[in-house]
């Protein structure tokens, strides 16, 4: 277990060292300021949109963040051929992709904090309010989500052959799966066949990543989820993420490192 | 001929400048886009119309929090209901259960996700109503043109948060894009009449609706004649609260027309001949 925390350290000092995460946090605080900042017909208690404009970017920022994070770090580690050394200490194949996969998750975890803080300074200091158990149950659902979207780049930086690739194909599966997720049986069923069983298929076999958008509850202030239901998620959640980490490894141990 | 890159770069930025002289008064004609006052016009152009849809939508989609058809649900093509609200409408218990676009959970995993997203129906109540009213905002500069944006907006600001002095302002904002409203005109009449009780402003701009709904071609008289139904009958009310009878019959028998319930304003007819007494006039008066 100590050689995937030296692992994930390391990750995790990259984090903080590479400028994306500052950045991102930087554009999202001042659109969200800005959007904050206009005042529509003379009317200073309006926040919802505040919270909706901010929310969607940190969304977006988290994802980029995770991304970006985990799609360089194998290839990064072969171009280098640092990968080398690390698997000439007592390191398996196992460690090194548990270890980056604990390493990008804990460090976009950190990020999100950070992130939500600032959402939650923002928008209490114009409502007044801070629903804790909202915010909490919002960000450890969007953590969980991120743990299934690391797990699943990792497993592509192992089979595509550049990061850039993997960081396009992955967004855009994410970004489909959480727009159609939902739907995608209402439009199977109204395919003609075989495209209907195929949708139908696809349905059941992805992860459905949209059920960790609590967004909404936030937004509308809508209460807390089920305690039962975020923790079957989050179950939902572990199952596919190790699904995509032993995915991950088969491909890995079975993989030349000479690049 | 031998150039040094400084005066090459000399000669370049010269005739830069030249052609920018020349061009420019008439650069200005290539594109509408650079003549929008707004900065929505300039950085969309005619484009910027389908996101003001998509920002009047939200408006709906905020009255709702967040309960709301998508797309691919059947009832996605319905009336807004904040358009709905705007009129007075009610909503009844059928009503409520038509909205239930969801239905039963078509599988385990639409059961599941369930409890991840909105379910309940509800409206926004308690001044919270003014959450809306961002994205009308946007809607209005994005697409000056869109009659609803300012009529719902002014419904909401003076109705729901007392704001009828932001309400005349929007709608006199809609007026000057859209100078031929009779919409915008009725909505503004009812800040006259229910918000400021100024009989005389409401009686004017409701008239000046009428006349400018009667110069409509005749079919889109037939199809936006519940309008006329609202003008007519509230001038009618107006007439009867001023004590003018005679033009208040005059009116509200405009308004049994094309009333999907006449019978409701005959009985404010027959009240009011009986208030009136003699001072009726048998025969309707001609409107203008």
């Amino acid at each position: 277990m100590n050689k995937i925390f030296a692992l994930a350290g390391v990750v995790i000092k990259e984090l903080y060292r590479r400028k994306d995460f500052y950045v991102l946090f930087v554009l999202t605080a001042l659109l969200t300021l800005a959007a904050g900042a206009v005042n529509f017909f003379h009317d200073d208690k309006i926040v919802r949109y505040v919270k909706d404009i901010c929310l969607l970017l940190i969304w977006v920022s988290a994802l980029v963040i995770s991304v970006v994070t985990t799609a360089r770090q194998i290839p990064a580690e072969r171009e280098a051929r640092t990968i080398f050394p690390l698997l000439a200490k007592p390191v398996s194949r196992w460690h090194v992709i548990v270890g980056k996969f604990l390493g990008c998750w804990l460090a976009t975890g950190v990020a999100l904090v950070v992130f939500y803080f600032f959402f939650a300074a923002i928008t209490g200091s114009k409502e007044q309010i801070w629903p804790w158990g909202a915010y909490l149950e919002a960000v450890w659902m969007h953590w969980v989500m991120l743990a299934i979207v690391i797990a699943m780049v990792l497993l592509g930086s192992i089979y595509f052959a550049a990061p850039s690739s993997t960081s396009t194909i992955t967004i855009i599966v994410v970004g489909g799966v959480l727009l159609l997720g939902t739907h995608l049986n209402t439009i199977a069923l109204q395919q003609p066949q075989p495209m209907q069983s195929i949708l139908a298929t696809v349905y059941f076999l992805m992860p459905h990543l949209e059920w960790y958008d609590l967004r909404d509850f936030v937004v509308y202030d809508m209460g807390l989820v089920p305690v039962r239901a975020v923790a079957l998620a989050t179950l939902y959640g572990a199952v596919w993420t190790a699904i995509f980490l032993l995915l991950a490894w088969f491909g890995f141990r079975r993989k030349s490192l000479n690049t | 001929m031998n150039f040094s890159p400084l005066s090459l770069l000399v000669v370049l930025l010269a005739l830069a400048f030249t052609l920018a002289t020349n061009l420019m008064p008439t650069a200005g004609n290539w594109s509408q886009r650079a003549k929008s006052d707004n900065l929505f016009g300039m950085v969309f152009g005619d484009g910027r119309k389908l996101f003001a849809n998509h920002f009047f939508t939200m408006a709906d989609v905020y009255f709702h929090s967040g309960y709301y058809p998508s797309v691919f649900d059947q009832k996605s093509g319905e009336e807004k209901e904040i358009i709905s609200a705007s009129h007075g409408r009610k909503e009844t218990e059928e009503d409520e259960k038509n909205e239930d676009f969801l239905g039963r959970p078509k599988d385990w995993i639409d059961a599941f996700g369930r409890n991840f997203r909105i379910t309940r129906h509800t409206h926004l109540e308690n001044h919270n109503e003014r959450e809306i009213l961002p994205w009308l905002r946007l809607a209005a500069d994005l697409d000056p043109n869109k009659i609803e944006t300012y009529t719902v907006g002014a419904f909401f600001l003076r109705e729901h948060l007392g704001r009828a002095d932001q309400a005349e302002a929007f709608l006199r904002e809609g007026l000057r894009n859209n100078p031929d409203s009779a919409e915008i005109l009725f909505e503004l009449g009812r800040v006259y009449h229910e918000s400021n009780h100024n009989l005389d402003r409401a009686r004017n701009v409701w008239q000046l609706g009428v006349k400018k709904f009667l110069l409509r071609a005749p079919d889109q008289q037939k199809e936006d004649k519940l309008l006329f139904e609202e003008l007519v009958a509230n001038l009618g009310r107006l007439e009867d609260e001023a004590g003018n009878y005679p033009a208040a019959i005059n009116w509200l028998r405009a308004a049994q027309k094309v009333s999907p319930a006449p019978d409701a304003l005959q009985r404010q007819i027959d009240d009011i001949q009986k208030k009136a007494g003699a001072q009726v006039p048998a025969t309707p008066a001609k409107l203008y």
